[in-house]
């Protein structure tokens, strides 16, 4: 066998692409995974950018990562820890805060203190959304039928999801449908008063989307949160060590162990095609591999627009993936501290420093963000979800010193006139004079800031558009649906090429479940 | 009504450590633990999370002054803890710490603990239980003092992979060249301190020994300088869940030391608790126990105690069976729980716990020959919606969990 010459090519080492190929060389295949970059992670990545500050620079928290592949993959022995991020704080505008402690009586405790009504609707919205979660769940971990199929596979998959619609009771059913509908302001509307609480809440159903809080749709992106909360104790919710680069150098390891090769410098030109199946790739560097199966682990876009001469593919499935929605809407500014921001809700150093910091005071707030968002421009008080990597997992920065993460909605990424040098500072500085208002010191302590616009994460971690789900999370792109009608169990239409990432079902987050189902796909196919 | 003298009033309650001052007011959910007479904070938060982490990530300070504590003094006082324990006390260095159990003349423990080496006539001793009258009993005829220091003698454990960097801060020499169950003597601020690299969690760690009246500034010395490097105060309830997972047993849970035993099923050998490693029959005289120690060797012990995973996704089916996430306490249990061999009851466990850092539920598990050895399949008690169930589960060596840098 010469050395270019394998069982599986994955192109990107991202959580995904290596995922996948560890699960590929557990069966026994002799895998590759191309990395274009010199690190691996794709946008789950650390990177040191001032010297002894080191950002998790995209992705920055937990809380979706499949148990079945921390445990397949045997992670803790590969270095995965996952640490607690526990409670969250909201800023008000007059001095006081909202927090959110995983003590259930220190929550409602604090709620009480804003809004006694809120404190008991509280603790009912968590447990409703936590079964409606419950409920959900068995769909993620199966592979799509296409409802329009007559083949076996995916009548049977019908039937398995038709048998476990019939398990849920009517109201639950109701539920289910009303919160794959609705806007998320009109469901938070229904259970609570208190406007800070409103707004945060309201903005786990925004992340990653091009939407607003009162756009239909946002709702169901509000469960797909609460999925991370019901794995019982097993639960992976936290900060990971290192940072989210910890996450995957952790999944590398494992894959190391498992007899896959990692290239890094391995920029991919072209999918080989042979006798109508993929059989290799062509590096840029003029190098050619070859393998039996070829898996893409980019986004829709690069894996069928890029990769592949469209002549492979059938024109009604082209057009579909041009149509796919993958509209940045976010961007990241990584902070290096020389001191705690010093909150004038919070003065000095407080516990819920180690936890979220949310700039949410109301879903008003964020529904303007968003309209400046529509019309070309970032937002000029964007909602902002900040963490202290450094409070949490202190070998993120020098000792005394710190490091913020801070995710901001709205940056679109087609923004008027495009993004250029003197659009990403206008962008940093609006957010951090956004965070200035509430923490007064953080200007005099900044040692350095990397912002990141989506055409950043474009460029860096080669996600087309930018969009961190690699494509968003709207009803129309979930499910069946993604990335393409009759394409959602991570085959393509193009024999040997597979499709394991997150523009696959079920999308989004540092979770892994596309990796792993688009492996098994690969296996099962195997001959 | 009845009154209380104050001094009776003062018998009438348990005792409190020298770092009280401290940790009542850290302590914040008021969780306080009995431990040896004492009140201990059990934890200084709601969760344990973040003082589990700080065991395995950062540093954590925990107070462990209730420990039994006796100075062994004189020219045979080497003589009389070899006589007594199962470690060979004249290979014992000036400087060096042994982990030890103690048996009765049948070989079966009384209990364990730590002897160190102060100097070439003086040995300081830890234990779970006093053990001043067993000690006394086996000194006739020898030249030795053997005082208890106990209340004298404050105590703190400093636990995690940033536990090194923190005392380096605040010790007058640095401690990088401490190994592993070594002990030095030096200072912190102006007070005198012992520093053993010894501890309860399988983690780096040291354990910081001074005169009690001098406990709050090593204290606060300790929390000033950790602050960098996210220490945490600690209580003995994420502790319990770290020497689980480090596979170290506790005195009256894991095992019931022979004079409290009613019945001989309820003792324990070494050999039984895995101490194999700890028992030196190679070395020179008698020792109590001696002779039914080297009888067990050759036998094979008829017990283990051994550690148990149990398999997440066969818990996962048992729980999914009434329709809900597997459900196991987020903190150590103490409980005994049957454990089974094709539904024949083999052994049982004594701790189990939620191990955060590996991600499994683990337990530590007392098994009957043959079923001990490592890859045996056996199923653990679990309570499913109040029906008891039997969870797969497969026997695993000790230690589950065992990082890289506590021995470097």
């Amino acid at each position: 066998m010469s050395v270019n010459q394998y069982d599986a090519i994955v192109i990107g080492a991202g959580h995904n692409g290596l995922i996948a190929g560890a699960y590929l060389a557990r069966a026994g295949k002799k895998v590759v995974v191309l990395e274009r970059r010199d690190v691996v992670g794709g946008a789950a990545v650390t990177e040191e950018i001032f010297k002894g500050y080191r950002f998790t620079e995209f992705s920055y928290v937990v809380s979706l990562l499949r148990p079945e592949i921390i445990r397949d993959l045997e992670l803790p022995r590969h270095g995965l820890k996952i640490l607690p991020l526990p409670s969250t704080v909201t800023p008000m505008d007059n001095g006081d805060y909202l927090a959110a402690w995983e003590d259930h009586d220190q929550t409602r405790r604090e709620i009480y203190r804003h809004s006694p009504r809120d404190a008991e609707a509280a603790d009912e919205y968590s447990r409703v959304m936590a079964r409606a979660a419950k409920a959900i769940k068995p769909v993620i971990g199966l592979v799509p039928p296409d409802p329009s199929s007559m083949s076996p596979r995916d009548l049977m998959g019908l039937l398995k999801l038709g048998q476990y619609a019939k398990s849920l009771s009517e109201k639950e059913l109701y539920r289910i449908a009303k919160l794959v509908t609705q806007s998320s302001a009109d469901l938070l509307n229904e259970w609570f008063e208190f406007d800070p609480l409103k707004g945060t809440k309201s903005a786990s159903g925004i992340i990653g989307t091009f939407l607003g809080p009162h756009s239909p749709g946002t709702a169901y992106v509000l469960l797909h949160h609460y999925m991370g909360e019901i794995d019982g104790a097993f639960r992976a919710w936290g900060f990971a060590k290192n940072g989210t680069g910890g996450v995957t150098a952790a999944i590398a390891s494992s894959a190391r162990a498992l007899g896959v090769e990692i290239r890094t410098g391995a920029s991919v030109k072209q999918v080989i095609v042979k006798g109508g199946r993929a059989a290799g790739v062509a590096l840029e560097n003029g190098d050619e591999l070859h393998a039996k199966v070829v898996m893409s682990a980019a986004d829709p876009k690069r894996s069928f627009l890029q990769f592949v001469e469209s002549k492979h593919f059938p024109d009604e499935f082209t057009q579909q993936i041009r149509n796919f929605r993958v509209r940045g809407s976010s961007g990241k500014v990584n902070i290096a501290l020389s001191e705690l921001p010093d909150f004038k809700c919070l003065p000095g150093e407080s516990p819920l420093h180690r936890g979220a910091i949310s700039i949410s005071p109301s879903i008003e707030y964020i529904e303007r963000a968003y309209d400046e968002a529509k019309y070309g421009q970032f937002s000029k008080q964007p909602y902002i979800d900040m963490i202290i990597p450094s409070m949490i997992d202190r070998d993120m920065a020098p000792p005394g010193h710190h490091v913020m993460s801070c995710f901001v909605q709205y940056a679109p990424y087609d923004i008027e006139g495009g993004w250029d040098d003197a659009k990403r500072d206008a962008f940093g500085e609006t957010v951090i004079s956004t965070i200035e208002r509430y923490a007064p010191n953080i200007r005099r302590a900044i040692v350095g800031k990397q912002v990141i616009t989506p055409k950043d994460i474009e460029r860096i971690a080669g996600i087309t558009g930018g969009n961190i789900f690699h494509g968003e999370l709207l009803l129309h792109q979930l499910f069946f649906l993604r990335p393409a009608p009759q394409w959602a169990d991570f085959r393509t239409p193009l024999p040997g090429y597979y499709f394991g990432a997150s523009g696959a079902h079920p999308g989004g987050g540092v979770m892994g479940a596309a990796g792993k189902m688009a492996a098994d796909a690969a296996l099962k196919d195997w001959r | 009504m009845i009154s209380v003298a104050p001094m009776m009033l003062e018998t009438l309650q348990l005792k409190r450590t020298p770092f009280h001052e401290r940790t009542s007011r850290l302590c914040t959910p008021q969780n306080w633990r009995r431990w040896a007479g004492h009140i201990v904070a059990g934890s200084y938060e709601l969760s344990l999370d973040r003082e589990y982490w700080a065991i395995r990530d950062a540093a954590a300070l925990i107070d462990v002054s209730p420990l039994m504590k006796y100075v062994i003094e004189g020219p045979d006082a080497a003589r009389l803890l070899h006589r007594i324990t199962t470690r060979d006390i004249f290979k014992l260095q000036i400087g060096q710490v042994y982990y030890t159990g103690w048996c009765d003349d049948e070989g079966k423990l009384l209990d364990d603990g730590t002897v160190a080496r102060l100097d070439d006539q003086r040995f300081r001793m830890t234990s779970a239980e006093p053990s001043l009258r067993w000690l006394s009993m086996n000194a006739v005829g020898m030249n030795v003092t053997i005082s208890e220091v106990t209340d004298k003698m404050a105590a703190l454990s400093l636990q995690g992979p940033k536990s090194r960097a923190i005392l380096n801060r605040v010790c007058k020499d640095p401690l990088d060249k401490l190994k592993y169950f070594r002990m030095t003597q030096t200072s912190i601020g102006n007070v005198s301190v012992s520093v053993s690299r010894t501890g309860y969690t399988g983690d780096l760690g040291y354990e910081i020994w001074m005169d009690a009246d001098q406990a709050l500034p090593v204290w606060d010395a300790l929390m000033q300088a950790g602050d960098d490097y996210g220490i945490a105060p600690c209580g003995i309830l994420a502790m319990d869940m770290a020497r689980v997972e480090a596979g170290l047993f506790m005195l009256d849970v894991d095992y019931t030391s022979a004079t409290h035993a009613w019945i001989g099923g309820q003792k324990s050998t070494p050999f039984e608790m895995g101490l194999d490693w700890a028992v030196n029959l190679d070395k020179k005289g008698y020792f109590v126990g001696r002779r039914a120690l080297e009888k067990e060797k050759r036998e094979g012990p008829a017990w283990k105690l051994v550690g148990l995973e149990i398999d997440w996704v066969g818990l996962e089916r048992l729980f999914a069976d009434v329709g809900m996430p597997p459900q196991i306490p987020g903190m150590a249990m103490r409980g005994s729980l049957p454990v089974m061999h094709n539904g024949k009851q083999v052994g049982y466990a004594s701790t189990s716990t939620w191990s955060p850092v590996l991600k499994k539920y683990i337990a530590l598990v007392h098994v009957q020959r043959p079923y001990y050895e490592p890859g045996t399949a056996l199923t653990m008690e679990v309570t499913v919606e109040h029906h008891r169930r039997q969870a797969p589960a497969t026997v695993v060596k000790l230690p589950f969990y065992e990082p890289e840098w506590k021995k470097k």
